[in-house]
């Protein structure tokens, strides 16, 4: 019956409300108020301002005078007295689609490539072995290392000259010669997606972890009675079952490489090959002098997030209803 | 000391009416049982009478008083949960005197003077030191009534409070609750069971709740003996009392006839009704006989000492003439 | 049992312990490796080692000698554990209110915190750092604090709000008949019995702190206000073409062992930490 009265919507309390309900509602009005004002000033209003910007000429030692220019930023159409069209603004910017194709691509590679190896770690670290213990406490490990230190630590090691990496390549016969991985254009995209997934690898294979371990370890039971092979196990019972935690987890991860930035700033420097959506705005920003544009851009990104989250709300199938005990 | 009344109380959660007017007095000092099956909504009745629920129409008094949206701490009223609920980072002390800390004006003392009286009163003195976790289920129980008894209160509720323990240690708190109303005469008790016997043998009078409604209010006996509906006849009394319709009840003049097992003697011959024996139980010092007799069940009928009736003998049985309760269509007592 | 039965079993077993063994490298290398070239100086630098073949801690001595670097821990230290503090404290009354009591649009407020939890920062880049300038906060440690509120604060209170839900009702409802007001609940009855998980969210809102790069790259731009990982992505040799590696790696680990040694003793309590943030949603 406690259970009821938790999820009992608001139509009871309406009428002749009680000392207690009158007590406890006033009292989460003002719990709530400060955590409400806080995100209000650290995430509504700067969202606010950051799109209003992006309409605006503003710069960014001149914050206060900027002035409404509509689309401009995003798109403007001008067809010259010569009959010649120009397209200018951020949408025709080769610059920030080069940067789309990179954001894009390098979230599809490494969500796609973390899953499998998260996938893979997770389920070694749902069997029973001796040393399991050592194992998920060594696969933390690149967790909690900071990403900008994991960053150096990598750059260091994918060093052309006295990386280890190299060095190891070229002993086991895998590499011709030294490569400048971070350097080359060819090369940087695959460098940032390597520590990105040697990275995230650990958090996707927690996830997925959960989810293997509210599988009913009776199923597994039943099928090897049966004699279902392993393999077939895996993708009838297994996969089925672990799907919606790992969906969440893949939208998860999908909203977080969307919006890498660090790593790519530290790892290829100003390489046009991997600079991604967060990494052009930024510079925009605050390096180039193009305040309007970097909102702008930045407020594209926003959307495109926005997008996914939707998603995730949508599939993730979240329960809001904090009371539904 | 308190006396409570319900006029017309009525609880809907969302479109869902659990409660649907229940009116009802509980005396002062009385100890008044809620019993009926699950989602009946007893718990639900004595959660408004705690105040954690609001009514959603209607009028609760206590000694008088509108207290409709009084506070529970204000109510006087002390409970006792189905799960103990003792906060499980406090000692046994601080457990019990947890609410009187939040009360103004009480000094350390006193606290300690009350506490003390009731730890000896359930005999959990030895135990004020320690945390919950450390403590038998029986004790943990014994520790949640001694909490209520700390904050003096006029009204006692009790949820449910023995469906936790073992079959032994329920008899042996059920005697305990018992002796702990006898000793506060003056505090009004009202407690909400499912079990049938904890409400006879504890109550003075007898709430009998079904489907959001007061089926019957009446001290033990007087649902035993006059039970004023088939449902209630039916609820009370172990072995379940026997029903007989159709054709057999009509020479009653009823719809349907009940008795009680023991309420029937087997005779040797001219009885009022014959059946098969399909099974016997022998508790030693009774003993029940499961007669097939064309019913809807079979009909019970409960004799003193063992009995060594076999299956698939036929026996005469009678009914006791002033035992026998009619019953019309609606399952109403037949006047 | 024949011979060749036995004989896949072991190379089942070999193969498995192939792979652990294969994850657990891969996991250790870098970090190994990082502490291995830390504690090499000069020509050794530049020679590739798998095994350790000096020892010195000259790097360390510069890291902590030249520079800001104890100045910068120290940023990393204060601002990781005030957002943290400020997050927690804002956190378990709101998520008192969200778990416990029902008002409308709960539900509506949830889903906001979960949105502004995935908020890219840099959408917000250039509206927070107006109102830092506004609040003339600038180039300070409260810039960070200030700022690292936005995902702090959400984390938190949604990990603390699917916690407090599952605390037993029936405690709760004693507590109100004893004349508890939410508050006391709160701050005696319900704290005591959230430290585990107030414990692992703090743990985690600090990693998070203490690893953010974007806003600190932003709001801070002296070498005494910077925070650690910015320390370390601007830390440069004595001309531009020269990285001192060593020093970065000394400085990479004297980071990072902290880290470890927390995620190594609270294992546990972060994994279903994270897991709560993510699968139970």
């Amino acid at each position: 019956m406690t259970t009821e009265a938790l999820r009992s919507p608001a139509i009871a309390q309406r009428r002749g409300r009680s000392e207690l309900m009158q007590q406890r509602a006033r009292a989460a009005r003002w719990f709530l108020l400060p955590m409400m004002i806080a995100l209000a000033v650290v995430a509504g209003w700067p969202l606010a301002r950051s799109i209003y910007f992006s309409f605006t000429d503003v710069k960014l030692n001149n914050l206060y005078g900027a002035e409404w220019v509509g689309f401009a930023n995003y798109l403007q159409i001008r067809t010259l007295e010569s009959g010649r069209t120009i397209y200018r603004g951020v949408l025709a910017d080769p610059d920030w689609w080069n940067a789309v194709w990179n954001t894009v691509r390098f979230a599809f590679w490494s969500v796609v490539w973390e899953t499998i190896f998260g996938m893979i770690v997770a389920l070694v670290l749902n069997a029973e072995f001796r040393g399991r213990g050592i194992v998920r406490a060594a696969i933390l490990i690149p967790w909690a290392i900071p990403t900008i230190v994991s960053a150096k630590m990598w750059s260091w090691m994918l060093n052309d000259q006295f990386g280890i990496l190299n060095d190891l390549g070229v002993r086991l016969g895998l590499l011709g010669a030294p490569v400048a991985w971070t350097a080359s254009p060819d090369t940087a995209m695959m460098a940032v997606l390597v520590v990105d997934i040697w990275k995230t690898t650990p958090f996707m294979a927690l996830l997925i972890l959960a989810g293997l371990q509210m599988i009913p370890k009776d199923i597994y039971e039943a099928a090897d009675i049966d004699g279902v092979h392993p393999i077939k196990q895996f993708f009838r019972i297994t996969l089925p079952l672990v799907r919606p935690a790992l969906m969440v987890a893949i939208i998860f991860r999908v909203l977080d490489a969307l919006r890498i930035f660090d790593l790519i700033y530290v790892l290829t420097p100003n390489s046009a090959a991997t600079k991604t959506m967060s990494v052009l705005a930024q510079e925009n920003l605050f390096q180039f002098d193009n305040f309007a544009e970097g909102s702008t851009q930045s407020t594209l990104l926003f959307l495109l997030i926005a997008l996914f989250t939707i998603v995730y709300i949508w599939l993730g199938k979240v329960n809001f209803d904090g009371g539904a005990r | 000391m308190a006396s409570i009344e319900l006029r017309d109380v009525r609880k809907a959660f969302g479109a869902v009416e659990v409660i649907k007017g229940v009116d009802l007095e509980v005396r002062k000092g009385e100890f008044m049982v809620f019993v009926g099956p699950s989602g009946c909504g007893k718990s639900t009745l004595l959660r408004l009478i705690s105040g954690l629920e609001d009514i959603t129409s209607g009028e609760m008094l206590f000694d008088g008083k509108v207290v409709n949206s009084l506070a529970p701490s204000k109510r006087g009223i002390a409970m006792v949960f189905q799960s103990y609920a003792l906060y499980p980072h406090m000692s046994v002390y601080d457990n019990m005197a947890f609410g009187l800390t939040l009360e103004k004006g009480q000094s350390k003392e006193e606290i300690r003077r009350r506490v003390e009286k009731a730890a000896d009163m359930l005999q959990i003195r030895q135990y004020l030191d320690r945390l919950p976790k450390q403590l038998s289920g029986g004790q943990r129980q014994r520790v949640a009534i001694g909490r209520a008894i700390t904050r003096d209160p006029k009204v006692f509720l009790f949820d449910e409070p023995l469906s936790n323990l073992d079959a032994a240690l329920r008899v042996q708190t059920r005697i305990e609750i018992a002796k702990l109303h006898e000793s506060m005469d003056n505090v009004t008790m009202i407690y909400v069971t499912h079990d049938q016997v904890e409400a006879m043998t504890l109550a003075d009078r007898i709430c009998v709740l079904r489907d959001g409604l007061v089926e019957q209010v009446g001290t033990p006996m007087e649902l035993y003996e006059k039970p004023n509906s088939v449902f209630v006849a039916g609820f009370i009394g172990s072995p379940k009392m026997n029903f007989i319709s159709g054709d057999l009840a009509k020479s009653f003049n009823a719809d349907t006839v009940g008795i009680r097992g023991e309420h029937i003697t087997i005779v040797p011959e001219n009885g009022v009704w014959s059946g098969t024996v399909i099974h016997t139980e022998n508790l030693g010092a009774d003993s029940y006989v499961y007669l097939e007799m064309g019913t809807e069940e079979p009909v019970v009928v409960r004799l003193d000492g063992v009995n060594t009736y076999r299956s698939g003998d036929v026996v005469q049985i009678s009914p006791m003439p002033d035992k026998i309760h009619r019953f019309n269509a609606a399952g109403k007592p037949v006047a | 049992m024949t011979a060749t039965f036995d004989l896949w079993k072991v190379t089942k077993r070999v193969l498995f312990y192939a792979l652990v063994v294969f994850i657990v490298l891969v996991s250790l290398f870098p970090f190994y490796y990082a502490i291995l070239t830390s504690l090499e100086t000069g020509t050794d630098l530049f020679r590739i080692n798998y095994w350790p073949t000096s020892f010195s801690l000259a790097n360390y001595q510069s890291v902590f000698s030249q520079g800001a670097f104890p100045r910068n821990l120290l940023n990393s230290v204060f601002v990781a554990s005030v957002t943290v503090l400020l997050a927690l404290f804002l956190a378990i009354t709101a998520s008192f209110a969200l778990s416990r009591v029902r008002f409308r649009g709960r539900s509506l407020l949830l889903m906001t915190i979960l949105a502004v939890s995935m908020f890219p920062q840099i959408a917000v880049l250039a509206g927070l750092f107006e109102v830092i300038r506004f609040l003339g906060i600038y180039n300070t440690p409260w810039a960070l604090i200030f700022s690292y509120t936005i995902f702090t604060l959400p984390f938190t209170v949604w990990v603390l709000t699917t916690f407090m839900r599952d605390l037993p009702v029936e405690i709760e409802e004693a507590a109100i008949v004893d004349g508890a007001t939410p508050w006391v609940i709160i701050t005696r009855v319900f704290m005591p019995l959230m430290w585990p998980a107030l414990v692992t969210t703090g743990l985690l809102a600090f990693i998070a702190a203490w690893n953010e790069f974007l806003f600190a790259l932003t709001f801070t731009v002296s070498n005494q206000t910077r925070t650690v990982p910015v320390a370390i992505a601007l830390l440069s040799g004595g001309s531009q073409y020269e990285i001192p590696w060593g020093i970065i790696m000394a400085a990479s680990v004297i980071v990072t062992v902290p880290l470890v040694v927390l995620v190594l003793i609270f294992q546990r309590k972060i994994v279903s930490g994270l897991t709560a943030g993510g699968v139970k949603g």
